[in-house]
């Protein structure tokens, strides 16, 4: 537990302070640096502060026993009837994190008719899968469902939960971490267990070019989610084992007040999570119908296009087209981009893909830091001239 | 009725200006009401036209997100209230909606509390649902549309369709970007937000312990901050006649034409 004091005697309020700080938290008042709400005490004003006028305050503050709280549960998502992929790329990673500290993982499902799913995911290596099934979880209600998770976390106290960040996952994990007065880190890239058992998770943060590694230091259990396809999932062993546990529903979920009415589903429409090529456009491009030539080439290459965010705030299509943070994470096995600088909110969400081709006029864009291959140039010749030549090539 | 629209500032992300060192550059950019929080407001302002009630518009901030919850004012809510403290200074979002959920107990309780769905900034999406939490009251979180008749009734978006929800009073609410286009401000409303006195809280007024609120409330920490953080690929540049014939382009689009 630390904070963030500015001595002012040694200040000279030359700013740089304010200048270096990633969240914005320090203000220039009257030549004077002053801390405000934004501030992470990631430390980065200490170091750029050539005065050394910036200190760190370390304040102890009493945590849980740690010890008490051990294993990975990995929340299993059942949408539409199917297990969803994220669950399995969650247990993979759980997998991977519980072998240093020797702990076992667990997953949990939770709805209507989902107890056959268990029997399925004994073969991905979880020690326990817990199931809570019962007609009154038929459709997802955040309230009865966080009911069921905490029940098990209360029976199974483990150290780290792990949760899918679908739209399910986002009101289901912020309900529990609640409950548990406890931290949740959501959108997580990256995750590594410490031998004291501190879950360090990475992801993308607050507005600048930068990641953040962040840990809950005195609570648990530890939760975070992570995006689909960010995670690799685990190969399916022929061999079963493991245990299911069918437990009773808990009497809040009769109490939940919310009530479903009804349930329209959109058409399958192939997700750009799912692609495995894509062509996308950024804000390098100028005006709406320009998107047209971004759609020919995903269609000459029988892939498919998505855009940066700019063109979703512009109106040119929808969020469910977008690569980012506030869109989707993607991992084709080819992209290419056209007139994306490559901010770190979209960079994090497309840097796994096997092949990836940036087109930009900026020769030191973002995106090159990521890219494979760089086209560096106006993307209103090499576009046209691109589609031109695998015409020629298709013809 | 009591509504209540809980908004961030954030910074205007349509007009980013990254410095050389790749971070955003501060100085130049502008603070605008969330979009997404725009949303919630609307809604709310359309709610009160219909049925009557008082809104309040609720921020936690720096003293100057005092111009957003005026702007509000201006386009239709009846009070602003801002909660400023250098003890609310480093929260993470469980630290935040603790701060929420006792300022809406301290102000009274509401029946109806909306968010946006997610802050365009920080992207996490979980104070809403905290708060709610914290409130004891159920939330829906990534609503498109809704309307209040006996019960509340809710259009939730999600990954495979939309889903209706009803439920009784009180509840919240978290909204999607641009669901409700919020309005422009009326003469009498910009006359009326000069007047107004923005109600400022701080730590004390709220009556929390030091150690529920801002960073000493947080349990998450940030421990470390990458600025070259997806790794540097040593990328080939190339025309586009070259890359047309290297073997991972060939290797990526001949798969697909099996197909």
């Amino acid at each position: 537990m630390a904070q963030i004091a500015i001595l002012e005697r040694k200040c000279n309020g030359c700013g740089q302070c304010a200048k270096s700080c990633p969240f914005g938290a320090i203000d220039m008042n009257n030549g004077k640096p002053e801390l405000n709400a934004a501030c992470k005490v990631c430390g980065v004003c200490l170091k750029n502060c050539p005065q050394k006028a910036i200190v760190r305050l370390e304040t102890k503050v009493e945590s849980v026993d740690k010890t008490q709280w051990n294993d990975i549960l990995v929340f299993a998502e059942v949408s539409g009837g199917q297990l969803h992929p994220v669950s399995l790329e969650l247990i993979g990673k759980a997998r991977e994190l519980a072998k240093n500290v020797n702990f076992r993982v667990n997953a949990i499902l939770v709805g209507r008719g989902v107890e056959p799913f268990a029997q399925e995911l004994l073969h991905y290596g979880v020690h326990e899968v817990a199931v809570y099934d019962d007609p009154g979880l038929s459709f997802f209600r955040a309230d009865a469902y966080a009911c069921c998770v905490e029940d098990y976390i209360k029976l199974r106290k483990p150290s780290v939960v792990l949760v899918g960040a679908t739209s399910l996952g986002r009101s289901l994990a912020p309900r529990l971490s609640t409950r548990f007065h406890t931290g949740l880190t959501a959108d997580c890239t990256q995750l590594e267990l410490r031998e004291n058992t501190d879950l360090v998770q990475i992801r993308p943060a607050f507005g600048g070019n930068i990641m953040a590694q962040i840990v809950t230091t005195r609570t648990r259990p530890q939760f975070a989610t992570v995006r689909y396809k960010v995670m690799n999932a685990p190969e399916r062993s022929a061999e079963a084992a493991g245990t299911v546990l069918n437990r009773s529903i808990p009497k809040g979920v009769a109490e939940s007040p919310v009530r479903h009415v009804s349930t329209e589903p959109v058409p399958a429409v192939e997700s750009i999570s799912d692609a495995e090529i894509l062509v996308v456009g950024g804000r390098g491009l100028q005006k709406e119908s320009d998107l047209e030539m971004i759609r020919e080439l995903a269609g000459l290459l029988h892939g498919d296009w998505a855009v940066s965010r700019p063109l979703v705030e512009k109106g040119w299509t929808t969020n469910n087209r977008q690569i980012g943070l506030s869109g989707r994470t993607v991992r084709p096995k080819l992209i290419i981009t056209f007139g994306v600088s490559g901010a770190i909110q979209f960079a994090s969400c497309m840097n796994k893909s096997d092949h990836i081709i940036a087109v930009n006029s900026d020769g030191q864009a973002p995106i090159f830091e990521v890219a494979h291959i760089a086209v560096v140039g106006d993307l209103y010749q090499i576009l046209p001239d691109m589609i031109r030549r695998i015409k020629e090539a298709q013809a | 009725m009591k509504i209540l629209v809980c908004v961030k500032q954030v910074p205007d992300t349509t007009e980013v200006k990254l410095g050389s060192d790749l971070t955003l550059q501060r100085d130049f950019v502008a603070q605008v009401m969330n979009p997404a929080d725009e949303s919630a407001l609307e809604f709310g302002l359309r709610l009160k036209d219909e049925q009557g009630g008082k809104l309040t518009v609720l921020t936690m901030g720096k003293p100057a997100a005092e111009n957003m919850l005026r702007e509000s004012i201006a386009k239709g809510a009846d009070e602003g209230v801002l909660l400023t403290d250098a003890a609310f200074a480093g929260a993470d979002t469980l630290a935040t909606a603790r701060t929420l959920s006792r300022a809406i107990a301290f102000l009274g309780g509401f029946d109806l509390v909306l968010f946006g769905r997610r802050a365009a900034d920080g992207e996490t999406g979980q104070v809403g649902a905290m708060t709610a939490q914290m409130l004891d009251i159920p939330c829906l979180s990534n609503v498109i549309a809704a309307r209040l008749d006996e019960a509340l009734t809710a259009e939730q978006l999600t990954e495979s369709g939309v889903t209706q929800w009803r439920m009784p009073l009180p509840a919240a609410l978290t909204f999607c970007e641009w669901s409700y286009a919020l309005r422009l401000p009326t003469i009498m409303g910009l006359r009326q937000a000069k007047r107004v006195e923005i109600r400022k809280i701080d730590f004390a007024e709220l009556g929390m312990e030091r150690m529920s609120c801002g960073l000493h409330g947080s349990p998450t920490r940030v421990i470390h901050v990458d600025t070259r953080p997806v790794g540097v690929r040593p990328c080939q540049k190339m025309s586009v006649e070259d890359l047309l014939e290297t073997s991972s382009w060939n290797d990526a689009v001949s798969k697909e034409d099996k197909q």
